[in-house]
């Protein structure tokens, strides 16, 4: 008995509709996100993750609904980030159907709030987003910097040392995104996911740049993170959940299949 | 058959609640899944479910602030051999008590303490999150059409601390990270799961129509 490798398809979704687009062949509405949510959790997607990224405030509810609506047929792990503030946010979308939430600005704005929420809610369901950049402004040796607001704003933290704080605080795992790599296709940024997962005591899930199969074996073989997050090449059909796992069993690593997803050969 | 689902401020209660339904549905078991606070309708309904997400702290505050409702579950589960889920935390809350945190004494229904993992030799990570397998200790209604064992199916998990009990024959299933951790527990008409049926896929709703059919 082991625990296995978690793959993890993210969602954008923006006033309750997911961007970025979905192309499964079988979809009536591409833009729907719960009929997506579906068609993973009937493919055997280890857990799903909603991120909302609908700017203006006056549409936050949305996700709540979306969240909701999902867990109402869908019997997996879900995780939900994008906007979260307050603690009542979180206790929202736990109520809706949330299992973890993931916290990025609000946690390095205020990483108080982390603590806080570990304490209402438990460090399991506590996830905190880090989106960093290797830079080497103002300081002798290039190192990777923290960016919030999406990427746009550079914080001048370091994204190792960050960690072992929010870890103190009570995060319960850690979503990486390499800035440079997200979007490329080139693959995750090895080394500073390797050099984080080992530094913290909690899981890692590796993101951002994302393009082969290949990729999804080395962030869990080379970069030991526990769990792989991506988006495109699941979302426009370039392979299936099931490809990805027996891709992954191949390589050595422990996954679960449980029956599902064999139809889509 | 009435099942009802203790709503005392914790998450994920819309969760259970709709896998109980799907559940209800596919094995064509006519069952009403009622979420309520009311300590009478609990005390009226053929078979009851403790969820749990939170601190164990937060919990059982939780489950105290509710009128009445320790009083009908010792009255009706603990004296009255009602069927008894609990999830999470609501199966950690059936221990002598829980050391997250701050010590909070539990219902003591199932001898033990909730204590933190270790993540042993191997340098696993805690939380605790994702899917294992499951090695069935002893055969179980429960368990019953589930495939356990090393390729059997898998359960999930998310959690920081387990269910240590002082009698390891209350232990039903376990799961192995970095040593046994009780990933179910039983005892009479008591049942407890760590992992998250709700949230299990396959073996989760068959484990849920399992409880809904169950004559302890």
């Amino acid at each position: 008995m082991t625990i296995k490798a978690r793959i993890i398809p993210c969602l954008d979704v923006m006033h309750g509709r997911v961007v970025k687009g979905v192309n499964f062949v079988d979809l009536i509405d591409a833009g729907d996100p719960i009929q997506t949510a579906r068609a993973y959790d009937e493919a055997g997607a280890d857990e799903l993750c909603f991120l909302d990224i609908t700017a203006s405030s006056d549409n936050r509810d949305t996700i709540f609904d979306v969240v909701a609506r999902t867990a109402e047929c869908c019997f997996m792990p879900l995780t939900v980030g994008g906007g979260i503030r307050t603690i009542d946010d979180i206790r929202k979308l736990l109520l809706a159907g949330a299992d973890k939430v993931c916290i990025n600005t609000t946690a390095v704005k205020n990483p108080d709030f982390i603590a806080q929420a570990a304490d209402k809610f438990g460090d399991q369901c506590i996830v905190v987003a880090i989106d960093a950049k290797r830079t080497c402004a103002e300081r002798k040796n290039p190192y990777w910097e923290i960016f919030t607001y999406g990427g746009r704003v550079s914080t001048g933290i370091d994204a190792l040392e960050f960690a072992q704080k929010v870890v103190a605080l009570g995060a319960g795992e850690i979503l990486l995104t390499s800035i440079d790599r997200d979007g490329t296709n080139a693959g995750y940024n090895i080394d500073l996911t390797r050099k984080l997962a080992d530094s913290i005591s909690i899981p890692l899930i590796a993101s951002g740049g994302v393009g082969t199969l290949d990729h999804l074996v080395e962030g869990i073989r080379d970069g030991h993170a526990s769990a792989v997050l991506a988006a495109s090449i699941f979302h426009f059909g370039k392979y299936s959940i099931y490809e990805a796992k027996q891709y992954i069993a191949k390589a050595g690593i422990p996954v679960r299949f449980d029956g599902y997803g064999k139809a889509d050969e | 058959m009435r099942i009802a689902i203790i709503d005392y401020g914790s998450g994920n209660l819309r969760s259970v609640a709709k896998a109980f339904e799907r559940a209800a549905y596919e094995r064509m078991i006519v069952a009403e899944i009622e979420i309520t606070n009311d300590a009478e309708r609990i005390a009226t309904a053929d078979k009851i479910v403790l969820p749990g997400v939170g601190t164990y702290t937060d919990c059982r505050k939780g489950l105290e602030q509710v009128p009445g409702m320790i009083a009908v579950l010792e009255e009706t589960v603990l004296r009255g051999g009602k069927p008894f889920l609990g999830i999470c935390v609501g199966m950690q809350l059936l221990s002598t008590r829980g050391l997250e945190k701050e010590v909070t004494p539990g219902l003591g229904w199932i001898k033990g303490n909730v204590v933190r993992m270790i993540p042993g030799k191997q340098n696993l990570k805690v939380p605790h999150i994702g899917w294992n397998t499951l090695e069935l200790l002893v055969p179980h209604a429960l368990f019953k059409g589930i495939p356990t064992g090393p390729n059997g199916l898998h359960a999930y998990f998310v959690h920081s601390y387990h269910f240590d009990c002082t009698n390891k024959q209350h232990r039903l299933a376990i799961t192995d990270y970095g040593g046994s951790i009780a990933a179910a527990v039983a005892h009479n008409n008591l049942i407890g799961t760590q992992f998250h049926p709700e949230k299990s896929q396959h073996l989760g709703l068959r484990f849920i129509a399992n409880f809904l059919e169950w004559c302890p």
